[in-house]
C-alpha cells in the first residue's frame, strides 16, 4: 500500500507489526491512555548489588524488552559490560531498545544477534558494522526506526513496554538519586534516559561514582530506582563529547552557514523572542556564530534555544542573547560543564522536548530549525539513514520532530564526492516534504512552493540565489553524471515509524 | 598502441582517482576499487576506456582507485597515466585532448 | 582594450593538481580564479595538473569568475605545453611568473598566437597578466605593463621580491612600499589593473584587513588570496559606504538628468560634474552591486 509520501509499504508488513501507513504531518488532537509501570515496593536498603552479573541474573528474564542510552556517545562502557553479561548467561529473544546505538556497541550488538540474545532492535538509528549487518538480513526481525519525540510517545502508550532499563550515570547515591551534570563521565542532560526512568518496570542505575545521601539535584529519583551497581568507569571522557568545539574552517561549509544566516535573518521569524534548535557539527556551529552576529546588530534576542546543545550556544546564553536554553543532550564538554552552574540551561526530557502525543511540547513552539540530510529529493522529503550504497548508517534523531518548526532549513552541500545529495527520490524517506520549508546549498537555496509567504520574503535578498528543487537536482546530477539506481532484495530489514509511529517507509535489504 | 611502461597518475585524496596502467594482452582489464562503485562503478570503466581508445590501446590492465572522482578528473588522470605509459608526457597528443 | 571595467578585487589561487579545489573553485564568489600549475604543483605532477586544470576548464561551471592560470615560467621545461593545453581550453588570462622584461611577454604573446593559430581559437581571445617577482621587474614595470594589447594587469609577487631585495616581509609592509606603488602606477598609466600579493597567516585577521587597506587606499584593484576564506574580507574592504553609495546615486541621477536634455554638461547642485568624478560614481555603484548593498532598482539597502 503507498502512504502520503508515495512509499510503498507492503500490506503484511502493517499487518504483522499493526501499523498504519503514514498519512500526513498533522497529529490532531487524539486521546490515547498512557501506560504504567510495576513498582516493587522497598525502603531502599537493598539497591546496591556488587556487580552487573548479579544484577543482570536478577532483573533479566527471556523474551524481555531492556533499554539502554546513548549519552555517552562513543565514549560507552556501560552498554558493552551489561550485554557482555547477558549474552554470557545465555539469555535469548530480548528486545534491545535503547535511545540510539553508538559505533562502540557494534560489535557486541552484532554478537547477540548471532547468537539469538537479541531478536528485535528499536532505535534512534545505527551506523557502522551493525548497520551494515542489517542491511544484510542478520536480524530476522524488522528493526524499528523511532525520532527521539516518537520513542518517548511509543514509551507512554506501551508500543514499547520496557521490563528492565540500564542506564550509566556519572553520578548516584545509594538510593538512587542521581544527575548528568558532576563526576569523571558527566554528559550534562539525561534528557532521553529520563523516559525510561520513568516508565520502565525495573530500573538498575550503573554509575562509577557513588554520593552522599542524598544527592541533588536529582534528575532521576530514587523512587524510580530498583537497584544501583558501581562500576570502575561508565564512560570514556576524551570520547563521550567532542572537546572544544572547533569552529569549521572548510570553506563550502562556511558558504553554506552564511546562506542559512541570510535565510533566517530575512524571514519573518528573525525577531525578538524567536526560538531555534541548531543540532550540531561544523556547519551548524558556523551558523550558531552568524546568527550571533545577527542578533547582536539588530539587537534581537531569542527566548530558547533546543535540542542538542553545544558550547557555541551557552555562549549565546551567558552573553544574553538567548534567555533560556533547553537542553535534551549535550554535544560537548563545555555545554554539559555549564549546566549544573547555569539555572538558564533547563534539562527536558524527551518527551517534553518532542512527544507529539502531548498537551503540547518543545518543538511546537519552535520557530528556527536547522537540520542536516544525506539526501533531499524533489519533494522535499529527507533521507537521515541509508547511505548512498543503500546500507543503513544514520539516526533520526530528532529531525523528524524539529522539522514541524515553523520554518525548517536543510543545510546541506549540493553534492558530496561524486554522490548527489538532491536527488529525484531519496533512498528512504524519513521526514516528510512537507514539514521542510527551505533546502541550502552552497550555489543557492530552493524553498518549499507550498511556501509562497517564504518566497516572498526571500526573493528581494541581494546574493540569495532562489532555485527550485528541481533546478538544484539537476545542477547536482550534471556534476556527478547519472548513478545507477540501487538494488535491493524484497526483504525488509528496517521500518521507519513518522513521530505519530504510523510507517514513512521501510528498508529492504542490500542487494550486493 | 602498446603500453610501453607501468604508469600512475592521481592521488588517494578525496575526490580524486588513482589510476595506473601496465601492460595487457587480454583487452582492457579492470580491478576497481570505489567508494561509489555501486552506482558508478560502469561509468568509470566507460570514461577510462574510452580514453585507452583515443590513443589506440586496446590491451591493458588498469587498476584503479577512486576516491569519488568526478568524470572529469578520471578524464585527466586516464589521461596523464596514458600519456606517461606511453612516453608523451614530454610531447603531449594535443589532437586527442 | 577598454572593453567594460571589470571588478578585480579577488585573485584566488587554486592548487592545479588538488580535484577537491579545482572542482569547488567557483562557489565562493571571487571575482577571478587563478588556477596555479606552477609553485603549487612538484615538478613531477606538472603533466597531471596541467591535465586537471584542463578538464576542468572544459568541463566546471565557474559563473561569471574569470579565469586565469598561472603557468610555469619562461625558465622551466613546462611552459610550452601549459600554454597550448590551456589556449585549448580556452582560459580568459595567462598569468606569468617572474616576468622581468618586455622580452619574456613578447615571447609568451607568440606562443599564445601559435596556440590560438593550431587549436582554432579567435586570435587576441587570450589575455595575458605579468607577475613581477624581482627588483629586475618592478625597474621594468612600466614597459612590462604596456608590452602587449593583451595585458589586463600586472601583479606584486612579494615573497620572491623581497628575497631579490635582501629582506624580508614585515608587518607593516615598509618594504614593499616602493613596488608597490611602481606596479600601481605602471598599471594605471597602461590602463590595466594592479593586483596586491597574497598574505599567507591565515589566522592573522587583523593584519590581513591591515594589509587589504593599506592596498586599497593605494588604489589596487584588488588582491591574489590563497584561501576563499579571504574573499569576504576583502570585499568587505573594498565596500563603498552609505554615503559614498547616495552620492554617487546622486551623480549617476544628474547623468541621466543630462541625457535626457540632451545636454552635454552634467551639473549637480549647480556645479558642475567633471569626468573623474563620473567614473567614481560609476565604480562605486558596481562595488555596491557586487556587495549586495543595492537592490536591483539601484537602491542603497539598510543593514
Amino acid at each position: 500500500m503507498k502512504n502520503k509520501v508515495a512509499r510503498d509499504i507492503p500490506d503484511n508488513i502493517l499487518k504483522q507489526m499493526t501499523r498504519k501507513p503514514f498519512n500526513g504531518v498533522t497529529y490532531g488532537h487524539p486521546i490515547a491512555q498512557r501506560v504504567a509501570p510495576k513498582v516493587r515496593a522497598t525502603t531502599g536498603r537493598d539497591k546496591v548489588l556488587s556487580s552487573i552479573d548479579e544484577v543482570v541474573a536478577k532483573t533479566v528474564a527471556d523474551g524481555m524488552t531492556i533499554s539502554f542510552h546513548h549519552h555517552f556517545r562513543e565514549g560507552d562502557y556501560v552498554f558493552n559490560q551489561v550485554m557482555r553479561s547477558i549474552i554470557d548467561q545465555g539469555y535469548h529473544n530480548l528486545t534491545l531498545a535503547p535511545s540510539s546505538l553508538t559505533n562502540v556497541m557494534n560489535d557486541i550488538v552484532v554478537e547477540a544477534i548471532k547468537k539469538g540474545v537479541v531478536t528485535n532492535i528499536t532505535s534512534s538509528g545505527m551506523r557502522g558494522s551493525l548497520g551494515d549487518a542489517v542491511s544484510h538480513g542478520l536480524l530476522e526481525n524488522p528493526v524499528v526506526f523511532r525520532s527521539h519525540g516518537n520513542r518517548a510517545r511509543a514509551i507512554e502508550q506501551g508500543e514499547i513496554k520496557i521490563d528492565v532499563a540500564f542506564l550509566g550515570v556519572p553520578n548516584s547515591d545509594n538510593a538512587g538519586n542521581a544527575n548528568g551534570m558532576d563526576g569523571d563521565a558527566a554528559f550534562g542532560s539525561l534528557g532521553y534516559a529520563l523516559i525510561d526512568a520513568q516508565y520502565a518496570d525495573t530500573l538498575v542505575l550503573v554509575t562509577d561514582n557513588i554520593k552522599a545521601y542524598p544527592n541533588t539535584p536529582a534528575s532521576i529519583k530514587q523512587t524510580q530506582v530498583d537497584y544501583i551497581v558501581k562500576v570502575d568507569a561508565v564512560g570514556d571522557p576524551e570520547k563521550i563529547g567532542s572537546g572544544a568545539t572547533r569552529f569549521t574552517k572548510d570553506p563550502k561549509e562556511l558558504k553554506i552557514a552564511k546562506t542559512v544566516n541570510d535565510v533566517i535573518i530575512n524571514s519573518v521569524y528573525f525577531k525578538e523572542g524567536f526560538s531555534f534548535q541548531t543540532g550540531s557539527g561544523g556547519a551548524a556551529l558556523a551558523v550558531t556564530r552568524f546568527l550571533r552576529q545577527a542578533m547582536i546588530n539588530n539587537q534581537i534576542k531569542a527566548s530558547f534555544a533546543l535540542g542538542g546543545i553545544t558550547k557555541p550556544t551557552i555562549d549565546l546564553l551567558n552573553e544574553g542573547l538567548v534567555a533560556r536554553v533547553m537542553d535534551v543532550q549535550d554535544f560537548d564538554k563545555g555545554a554539559a560543564e555549564s549546566m549544573k552552574d547555569n539555572r538558564q540551561q533547563q534539562e527536558i526530557d524527551a518527551s517534553w522536548y518532542a512527544d507529539p502525543a502531548n498537551k503540547g511540547a518543545m518543538v511546537d513552539q519552535l520557530d528556527v530549525a536547522i537540520l542536516s540530510a544525506l539526501e533531499i529529493d524533489t519533494q522535499f522529503n529527507v533521507n537521515v539513514m541509508s547511505g548512498s550504497d543503500g546500507i543503513i548508517r544514520g539516526a533520526i534523531g530528532g529531525h523528524q520532530d524539529a522539522a514541524t518548526a515553523k520554518l525548517t532549513i536543510i543545510s546541506a552541500p549540493l553534492v558530496r564526492g561524486r554522490i548527489a545529495t538532491i536527488v529525484p527520490n531519496v533512498t528512504t524517506v524519513i521526514t516528510p516534504g512537507d514539514s521542510i520549508d527551505v533546502v541550502v546549498t552552497e550555489i543557492g537555496i530552493a524553498i518549499n512552493p507550498k511556501r509562497q509567504d517564504l518566497i516572498e520574503q526571500l526573493s528581494h535578498v541581494p546574493g540569495l540565489p532562489i532555485y527550485t528543487i528541481e533546478a538544484l537536482q539537476q545542477k547536482a546530477e550534471k556534476i556527478v553524471g547519472q548513478a545507477k539506481p540501487l538494488v535491493f532484495t524484497d526483504r525488509v530489514v528496517a521500518v521507519a515509524e513518522y513521530r505519530d509511529g504510523t510507517v514513512i517507509d521501510v528498508i529492504k535489504a542490500v542487494k550486493d | 598502441m602498446e603500453i610501453k611502461k607501468t604508469a600512475m597518475a592521481g592521488t588517494l585524496e578525496s575526490s580524486d582517482v588513482q589510476i595506473m596502467l601496465s601492460q595487457g594482452s587480454d583487452g582492457i582489464t579492470f580491478d576497481l576499487v570505489s567508494d561509489v562503485a555501486k552506482q558508478f562503478d560502469d561509468a568509470i570503466k566507460a570514461t577510462i576506456t574510452a580514453v585507452l581508445a583515443l590513443y589506440g590501446v586496446d590491451n591493458a590492465e588498469v587498476k584503479v582507485v577512486d576516491k569519488g572522482a568526478l568524470d572529469m578528473v578520471i578524464k585527466a588522470r586516464a589521461m596523464t597515466a596514458v600519456q606517461r605509459a606511453l612516453d608523451l608526457a614530454d610531447e603531449p597528443n594535443w589532437e586527442v585532448m | 582594450m577598454a572593453t567594460e571595467e571589470r571588478l578585480r578585487r579577488t585573485m584566488m589561487f587554486v592548487p592545479g593538481n588538488n580535484p577537491a579545489m579545482v572542482k569547488d573553485a567557483g562557489i565562493f564568489g571571487a571575482d577571478s580564479i587563478m588556477f596555479d600549475l606552477e609553485d603549487a604543483v612538484s615538478l613531477d605532477e606538472k603533466d597531471a595538473a596541467r591535465y586537471l586544470v584542463y578538464q576542468a576548464l572544459k568541463t566546471v561551471d565557474y559563473g561569471d569568475a574569470e579565469l586565469v592560470v598561472r603557468i610555469n615560467g619562461l625558465d622551466t621545461p613546462f611552459y610550452q605545453n601549459d600554454i597550448k593545453a590551456m589556449v585549448k581550453a580556452g582560459i580568459d588570462v595567462i598569468r606569468l611568473p617572474k616576468v622581468e622584461s618586455v622580452e619574456m611577454i613578447q615571447t609568451l604573446e607568440k606562443l599564445v598566437i601559435e596556440a590560438e593559430k593550431q587549436f582554432g581559437r579567435e586570435i587576441g581571445s587570450t589575455q595575458l597578466m605579468a607577475a613581477i617577482e624581482s627588483a629586475r621587474g618592478v625597474v621594468n614595470a612600466n614597459a612590462i605593463a604596456m608590452a602587449s594589447t593583451r595585458m589586463i594587469g600586472i601583479a606584486l609577487s612579494a615573497e620572491d621580491y623581497t628575497t631579490d631585495m635582501k629582506t624580508h616581509r614585515y608587518p607593516d609592509g615598509q618594504e614593499l612600499s616602493y613596488a608597490r606603488n611602481v606596479i600601481l602606477h605602471a598599471a594605471r598609466a597602461a590602463g590595466i589593473a594592479a593586483f596586491d600579493t597574497v598574505f599567507t597567516d591565515l589566522n592573522d585577521e587583523a593584519g590581513f584587513y591591515r594589509e587589504t587597506e593599506l592596498i586599497h587606499q593605494l588604489g589596487f584593484d584588488g588582491k591574489s588570496l590563497i584561501n576563499p576564506r579571504q574573499i569576504d574580507m576583502v570585499n568587505k574592504v573594498y565596500e563603498p559606504s552609505q554615503q559614498e553609495i547616495l552620492n554617487a546615486q546622486n551623480v549617476i541621477a544628474a547623468i541621466e538628468e543630462a541625457r535626457q536634455k540632451g545636454s552635454g554638461v552634467i551639473a549637480m547642485n549647480g556645479q558642475m560634474v567633471d569626468r573623474p568624478v563620473v567614473l567614481r560614481a560609476e565604480r562605486v555603484m558596481r562595488l555596491a552591486k557586487a556587495n549586495h548593498l543595492v537592490d536591483m532598482e539601484g537602491n542603497y539597502i539598510e543593514k
